[in-house]
């Protein structure tokens, strides 16, 4: 029965649902933006400590389903040391995977690619861009 | 308690409850969402329609009359089913959410003043909560509630300082959506009158599931929808007593609740016609007749009883499943068939996600009832909410598919040999 089920909650999915990472709080935040999914009731913090463009580091909290979590957790393993520009065409390239407009195998996305499962489950696409969202909110904050 | 009602039968008259979802037969507990159909409902829509299609009230043909004739005798069959002393207390409109707003633009905007404070309880859903607010907000009244306690009961020992001179209305509900209590209605009416507050009994939860007696409730409005009762959509019910709707203005304005009508004026006319404005919604409205037979042929004692034979095996199942945490009363004294419940750490849409491959449907969220989401201290719930079609066979199903989801969350997985970080402390930057 869990074919389908499993291609939403792959193994990559709930190892970080499980495995949590960069989940906590930094000392010296940069940024420190929260989102909010009222539909699910998810809500979380996220925060970044950004040098001369880049994302030296990130730490996030909350609560939320295994999709949103895990799209976090991902979020932050695979931003830390990247520019601004690179997450910012990370977050396109999520967007773009969820609502069908980029072909996920054209990219190079790692552990990404995980979460293009979610696509067949439009209600739960929102979980999954949580996260995403979120971080495009801290760069507005950060005017950038 | 094991009282149950011949399912078989009963099931042979909802032709959706055969519905096969990803290969798995439908079991379907998410009744406080809405009810299904039986068919003959189905057929009293189509019948209508292909028989009896025509406006009321105001044609003098054939059709008119005899379409008028069948809405009105649904009027006089809700007004037996609750026990209201006149057919003209019954006001039809789309759903129970506009039955309240009715009463919080007509009656409250008429009665409420800045200073007045309006009674709810921390139970209520949005739709017995935000008219209220809307009320406060606009004529500077204050909004106070009667507070939930641990168990999901409502806490009555402060009721004298809650309502007091300065109330104006008392809105409750008869059965939460999300925990199923089923508060003591009447000693709150009893407490009500005592300081000559109008009272407002939300029983869209509690009208599909146990009798609704207004008269021995002596409330002053009540509401439910058709929906949630075997009726179909689109379909409410606010019942008032006659004196306190017949005071009170028109909620809309157009035909039909008319009297005289001038360029610059007009007259209303008498209950119910008042308070309901333009052509109403007659298909739905005929066919909600059918699903009150079909209910009172059943019988709501034994629906309730049927319903807390479930709830007993769905809580002693819950029970001895030491990953549940259950929500509401532990029992089912003073109850429906309303259970709320999370899994530990799985969120309930997760949950609810893992029961749908399994052809049960749940609900899973804040139930529209984001205030009492706080008090209970989560963000949203699981609920399984029953009605008389379903079955033991259906709770020992959930009660499988919830373990089967724990365990499914819960296996282990590769791990992409990382350092974990602990909760509460970063690491430094970590590269793949």
């Amino acid at each position: 029965m869990m074919d389908n089920l499993d291609s939403l909650y792959r193994e990559v999915i709930l190892d970080h649902f499980q495995n949590p990472r960069h989940h906590g709080a930094l000392t010296e935040p940069t940024v420190a933006v929260d989102g909010k999914n009222p539909l699910c009731g998810d809500e979380i913090t996220l925060q970044l400590s950004v040098e001369n463009g880049v994302i030296k580091d990130v730490a996030w909290d909350g609560k939320g389903c295994a999709i949103s979590q895990a799209s976090i957790s991902v979020l932050a393993e695979n931003v830390v040391g990247k520019t601004i520009i690179e997450a910012k065409e990370m977050i396109n390239n999520v967007k773009g995977v969820m609502n069908g407009s980029v072909e996920v195998e054209t990219l190079d996305m790692g552990d990404l690619e995980a979460l293009a499962g979610v696509r067949q489950f439009p209600v739960r696409i929102k979980c999954a861009l949580l996260g995403w969202t979120t971080l495009e909110e801290a760069f507005k904050e950060l005017n950038i | 308690m094991s009282f149950l009602l011949p399912t078989n039968e009963i099931r042979k008259d909802f032709p959706i409850l055969d519905t096969k979802v990803h290969g798995k037969p439908l079991v379907y507990v998410d009744n406080a969402a809405t009810t299904h159909k039986p068919q003959v409902v189905i057929d009293s829509l189509v019948n209508y329609y292909q028989t009896l299609n025509s406006n009321i009230h105001r044609g003098i043909h054939y059709l008119s009359e005899a379409a008028t004739q069948e809405y009105e005798a649904v009027r006089e069959k809700v007004r037996a089913f609750v026990n209201a002393r006149n057919t003209c207390e019954i006001i039809f409109t789309r759903n129970a959410t506009e039955a309240i707003n009715l009463v919080a633009r007509s009656w409250g905007e008429t009665n409420v003043k800045a200073g007045d404070e309006i009674v709810l309880s921390q139970l209520e859903h949005h739709s017995n909560l935000i008219p209220w607010q809307m009320l406060a907000t606009k004529t500077g009244a204050t909004l106070k509630f009667i507070p939930v306690d641990k168990e999901g009961q409502l806490d009555l020992s402060n009721l004298d300082q809650l309502i007091t001179n300065k109330t104006k209305i008392v809105a409750f509900t008869l059965m939460s959506n999300v925990l199923g209590t089923m508060p003591p209605a009447d000693k709150i009416i009893k407490r009500a009158k005592a300081v000559g507050a109008v009272t407002l009994c939300d029983a869209s939860q509690y009208a599909a599931h146990a009798k609704t007696d207004v008269q021995a409730l002596d409330c002053d409005f009540l509401v439910f929808s058709a929906h949630k009762m075997c009726g179909p959509t689109g379909v409410g019910v606010l019942y008032g007593k006659e004196a306190i709707l017949n005071a009170m203005p028109p909620f809309l304005g157009g035909g039909e609740m008319i009297s005289h009508v001038e360029w610059d004026k007009a007259t209303w006319n008498v209950l119910p016609s008042k308070f309901e404005a333009g052509t109403p919604n007659i298909a739905d409205v005929i066919a909600f007749g059918p699903a009150l037979d079909y209910l009172n042929k059943i019988g709501l004692d034994k629906i309730h009883e049927h319903e807390m034979t479930l709830t007993q095996r769905l809580l002693d199942g819950m029970a001895a499943n030491p990953n549940v945490i259950l929500f509401g009363p532990k029992t089912t004294e003073n109850r429906g068939g309303v259970v709320s419940f999370e899994l530990d750490h799985i969120h309930p849409h997760d949950i609810g996600t893992v029961l749908d491959f399994e052809g049960i449907a749940i609900r899973a969220g804040h139930h529209c009832a984001q205030p009492l989401m706080s008090v209970l201290g989560v963000p949203a719930t699981a609920r399984v909410s029953f009605y008389f079609y379903n079955t033991p066979e259906e709770v020992d199903m959930v009660l499988r598919a919830l373990e089967k989801a724990n365990a499914y969350f819960h296996r282990p997985v590769k791990t992409n040999t990382l350092p974990q970080t602990p909760k509460g402390q970063v690491q430094g930057v970590v590269t793949k």
